[in-house]
């Protein structure tokens, strides 16, 4: 127990959303470097199509994305037998950290990809084809060309999908099941507060999640300058 | 006969009405929504007059009552948010009463009838049971009680799963996320939400009861309109409605 201004504050669910942001993070940038790749390059024409799909949970209210994957990850879905068949004991997603990530990643995908396509947009198609005549493979071309003009995007991506899934709610809500240490995080405990009348406690969590989320968007602000790629 | 002097005849007869009738804003707990749309349905047809539901759960709309919000009457789902708005001289002197007590019960969509529940609780042959978090929920306290009560609460506490309110947990239990869950009577008691399984109602022995208060607030203190509904809820047609809905009326 913490006591911030005299007030008792039980921190587990400030470990929690942490732990979750971090990882759906993580994840976010695995998956997301080569998608905003594909999508920055791409002269098809369904791509409009895959970026309106990549766009869609910031318009989507996420109560109902937290609504399909309660019914999707249920024990007794399609997504849990194949889980069993890979040798998952049983297959539940719901109310674990695993499930909270998964809905996180859904959640927070276009804060990721969005800042990297538009990074990867800005590299030079004449500098990735002056790597490729040299014999550079993707790996190097990646590290070597590409990273280093992007890190503004890389950066913007995974401070935006890092905040986005600390201040996530309705998905949460929807799938986590408040079970304490595992998918209880710091919104649902100020929404705990509130409904049960603790108002000094949902004033002091909800002071820290806004000076939180401020330092990180001036952290993202600061870095952009500081970044600041000059091409050509 | 024009367009025109139909219209003016019948805004001529319908002037008086309009005059009136009367608009009310009801605030109701989650779990009491379905049945005050009932109410409200029925008391709309005999009176005229017009009523906007909003529910939502009970601290959330204490909340908004406190800071401002337009409702005139609000039903509550315990006793402790009107106690306080009375307190905070926020309602109408002497409005305050036990509307209705709620009913919890053990939905099992897994068991078939005719098992005992508490054979079932005690096997804990499951892996998440659902139940309204205590912290947040009146039905929530209820359940711990329950299980309390069978020696089993400690046992089953690592299979917890908890919903915001009963409407959450009861959604657990019919996505098949939980295998069972305690949720309010409200939704056991229609066959329409309750397709699957058994279910068990609890005895109210084994908890404190859900009392669930209303209050006229300060804003109708006045309102014929929200005195008729309130006379309404409590004549003999609300009565049987209310109980109908899975719950006990007080005397």
């Amino acid at each position: 127990m913490w006591y911030i201004f005299g007030v008792e504050i039980d921190p587990s669910p400030i470990w929690t959303t942490l732990a979750v942001a971090f990882t759906t993070t993580l994840v976010l940038l695995i998956i997301g470097i080569p998608m905003a790749w594909k999508l920055a390059r791409t002269q098809s024409r369904w791509k409009v199509f895959f970026e309106a799909l990549v766009a869609l949970p910031l318009v989507l209210p996420p109560t109902v994305l937290g609504f399909y994957l309660l019914i999707s990850m249920n024990p007794n879905g399609m997504v849990a037998d194949f889980l069993r068949f890979l040798g998952h004991p049983d297959g539940q997603l719901t109310f674990t950290f695993v499930g909270l990530v998964i809905g996180s990643v859904f959640y927070s995908l276009p804060f990721a990809v969005q800042p990297l396509m538009r990074a990867f947009e800005q590299v030079p198609q004449s500098l990735v084809d002056a790597a490729k005549t040299m014999r550079a493979n993707t790996l190097s071309l990646f590290w070597q060309v590409v990273m280093p003009l992007s890190r503004r995007g890389f950066l913007t991506a995974a401070t935006l999908a890092f905040a986005h899934t600390v201040g996530e709610f309705g998905v949460v809500l929807m799938v986590g099941g408040n079970i304490p240490h595992e998918t209880r995080m710091v919104s649902i405990a100020i929404f705990d507060h509130v409904e049960t009348l603790e108002y000094a406690q949902a004033h002091v969590l909800s002071v820290i999640m806004l000076i939180f989320s401020f330092s990180v968007l001036l952290v993202v602000y600061g870095l952009n300058r500081k970044f600041e790629v000059k091409i050509g | 006969m024009t367009f025109k002097s139909l219209l003016a005849i019948s805004l001529i007869v319908l002037a008086p009405l309009s005059v009136l009738a009367d608009e009310l804003k009801i605030a109701v707990a989650a779990n009491f929504l379905k049945t005050m749309e009932t109410l409200s349905k029925n008391f709309e047809q005999q009176t005229g007059h017009t009523i906007k539901v909003s529910g939502g759960p009970t601290g959330k709309l204490y909340a908004q009552i406190e800071n401002g919000a337009p409702f005139d009457i609000f039903f509550s789902a315990d006793q402790k948010s009107t106690k306080k708005l009375e307190d905070d001289g926020k309602i109408k002197t002497g409005s305050r009463f036990i509307y209705a007590q709620g009913r919890l019960s053990l939905w099992m969509p897994n068991v078939p009838a005719g098992v005992e529940a508490a054979d079932v609780l005690k096997k804990g042959d499951f892996k998440h049971i659902a139940l309204a978090n205590p912290k947040a929920a009146p039905y929530g306290v209820a359940a711990e009680q329950t299980l309390e009560k069978l020696g089993l609460l400690e046992t089953l506490r690592p299979k917890f799963v908890m919903g915001e309110n009963i409407g959450q947990t009861y959604q657990f239990v019919a996505t098949g996320n939980a295998q069972m869950g305690f949720v309010a009577h409200s939704y056991t008691v229609d066959p329409k939400h309750v397709n699957k399984g058994s279910f068990w109602l609890v005895p109210l022995s084994y908890h404190s009861p859900l009392d669930q208060d209303v209050v006229v607030l300060k804003k109708a203190e006045n309102s014929k309109t929200a005195q008729a509904f309130i006379d309404y809820v409590r004549s003999a047609e609300g009565k049987q409605i209310i109980e109908a809905s899975g719950y006990t009326v007080p005397n």
